[in-house]
């Protein structure tokens, strides 16, 4: 396998509060990498440095053997690095149509534009349904569709995804990630993070545990989830109190 | 393809006055009476332009006057006695959209990081500066005295003179244009990137969409209207001089913009008609009436709060305007909507640094 995205010693602040220290990370193609971790332990932040909407105070982003680094978002978007952002944020006030289309915004050819929106469709029939329909009437767990659906229309190679679980139901859950191996199965990398350990795992290839800014575990999703600490941080279960 | 049923009663009657206007000075020879569809007309250009700003990218500018100022005063000052220059108006009509959209940029530029108020306070700002550079330019801008004598316009030979009947044509020709325009902008990719923006600047990034550089565009594109409307102004007044362009200006072709409906061209047209009869037909005469039964109450300096609370009847019982777009009005009838409640208050700032 071939090293798709590689992060080198990432530094990254907010003004004066340093929220990632020297972190150390790398995706393969065609994998799926879960990056776990309690509240503001950087997640967040470390897909905001990949995507460019954070420049990084030291450390190198490389994609595709190319330092992106100090490239604006939008040229980060065009090289098919996708980021679908934490809290869906998709367009409330436009259509589930138009959301897709601008999802398509850095794409050039119509005809392949109205391919990949067919593709969309066909793993969101939802989707299809409610296209004409404003953003801010579906329900949570569509418009979760929606915002993976948005990310898929620039055809990414690679696709970071803010926790695509948060507030939907227990079957939803199970939907999205189901939906979610699914892309990857097309040929789509996939950078995941999730306070929903335990699903994240379970779809994963490798895992990263982030803690307060540095990275404290790398290792196979299935020996993650196998780990006494892991499990007694994030996923609960058959662990004797304390 | 052309759908009959698509288009109401108002939409119709709208056509019905489009065609009628240029007719208008056959029935009606009252050269004071065109002299104000001109001064209107000018106020309808600057609408449409403010509308690019304030209606598509969301970005509320309230100095939007200083680039009526540069378009005015950079026809005046290459064609009048100022420095003995006298450029030609037509190649001038398009040099000073230039030029504005130059200082359309050039305001832009430091207010990238700002939006809401902040945006407004330091469009305020600039507002107030460059009528005040102009006054205290005297050397080159005449000072309070402003620039006197400026060419007016040939066509073929013929020249505009004093009749405002050749600038009434001039007018509805540049807004007919300005139309075209502004309605192929909002549907092109860039007004989407707009809309985009206006909806949810930091989504609109993640779509790839350049926020810096479609802001600019909307700055200096709807700066360079201005530039057009600049250009009529100084012509037919034959005068500029730095108090024509104070912040009621800016305020005016705002309230237009929030009469009408922002974002709505159709809107534009009607907001900006409303307030230019309201401005220059109707306080006038109400005045003149007044002073007939012996009551000599000035209705027009009664302007601003006639503005005040018309806007405010507006704002109660038809928000998105009297003529809004679809997307306005779901807007304000959601209140967010579902998603926006989350996203609504969602600011720059990440969870991580709480």
């Amino acid at each position: 396998m071939a090293t798709m995205l590689e992060l080198r010693q990432i530094d990254a602040f907010y003004g004066r509060i340093q929220a990632l220290h020297g972190i150390s990370l790398h995706v393969e193609k065609g994998e799926i990498v879960a990056l776990i971790g309690s509240n503001g332990a950087g997640k967040t932040t470390t897909l905001r440095v990949i995507s460019g909407l954070l420049r990084p105070g030291n450390g190198q982003v490389i994609y595709e053997d190319q330092d992106i680094t100090r490239l604006s978002p939008d040229q980060i978007v065009v090289r098919r690095l996708i980021h679908s952002p934490e809290g869906r944020r998709i367009f409330a006030r436009m259509t589930v149509l138009e959301n897709l289309q601008l999802g398509a915004y850095t794409r050039t050819s119509p005809a392949e534009v109205t391919e990949t929106l067919e593709e969309v469709f066909g793993l969101f029939p939802r989707l299809k349904e409610r296209a004409s329909q404003k953003g801010g009437t579906l329900s949570g767990g569509e418009q979760q569709m929606l915002a993976i659906g948005r990310a898929l229309m620039s055809k990414p190679d690679l696709l970071l995804l803010d926790e695509p679980s948060l507030g939907l139901s227990p079957l939803l859950v199970q939907t999205i990630f189901s939906i979610i191996q699914d892309i990857n199965k097309r040929g789509v990398t996939i950078l995941l993070i999730e306070q929903n350990a335990r699903q994240a795992l379970q779809i994963a290839h490798r895992g990263y545990v982030l803690e307060t800014g540095n990275i404290t575990m790398e290792d196979t999703a299935a020996n993650l989830l196998a780990s006494e600490e892991v499990r007694a941080a994030y996923l609960g279960g058959n662990v004797k109190a304390s | 393809m052309f759908h009959w049923k698509k288009y109401r009663f108002v939409d119709w009657a709208l056509v019905a006055v489009a065609v009628f206007v240029p007719f208008l000075p056959l029935v009606d020879h009252n050269g004071g009476h065109i002299n104000v569809l001109v001064n209107a007309g000018i106020y309808m250009m600057l609408a449409i332009g403010l509308n690019i700003v304030v209606g598509f990218a969301g970005l509320l500018d309230l100095g939007y006057a200083a680039f009526f100022a540069i378009g005015s005063y950079t026809y005046a000052m290459v064609a009048s006695p100022q420095f003995g220059l006298h450029f030609s108006f037509w190649p001038m009509v398009l040099v000073s959209a230039f030029v504005a959209a130059i200082f359309g940029i050039i305001l832009g530029a430091p207010t990238l990081r700002l939006r809401g108020d902040y945006l407004a306070i330091v469009t305020l700002g600039f507002g107030e500066i460059v009528p005040q550079t102009f006054l205290n330019l005297a050397k080159y801008t005449g000072g309070p005295n402003g620039i006197s004598a400026i060419d007016q316009p040939k066509l073929f030979g013929y020249h505009f003179g004093l009749n405002p009947l050749p600038y009434y044509y001039l007018v509805l020709v540049l807004i007919a244009f300005s139309l075209i325009v502004a309605n192929n902008l909002r549907t092109s990719r860039l007004g989407r990137a707009w809309m985009a923006i206006r909806e949810d600047e930091i989504a609109a990034a993640h779509m790839g969409i350049n926020t810096t550089t479609a802001k600019l565009a909307a700055f200096s594109l709807g700066a360079s209207f201005s530039g057009l409307s600049g250009v009529v102004n100084a012509s037919l007044l034959t005068l500029v001089s730095p108090d024509q362009f104070k912040f009621n200006v800016s305020i005016t072709v705002l309230s237009m913009l929030v009469l009408g409906g922002m974002g709505s061209l159709p809107g534009v047209v009607v907001g900006s008609a409303a307030l230019s009869i309201l401005n220059f037909f109707i306080l006038p005469q109400a005045s003149n009436i007044a002073a007939s039964v012996g009551l000599h109450v000035d209705f027009t300096s009664y302007r601003f709060m006639l503005y005040g609370i018309i806007l405010v009847v507006v704002m109660l019982f038809k928000p998105e305007g009297l003529w809004g777009s679809e997307q306005r009005k779901a807007e304000l009838k959601e209140h967010g909507g579902a998603a926006g409640a989350e996203n609504a208050e969602y600011e720059e700032m990440p969870r991580e640094t709480v």
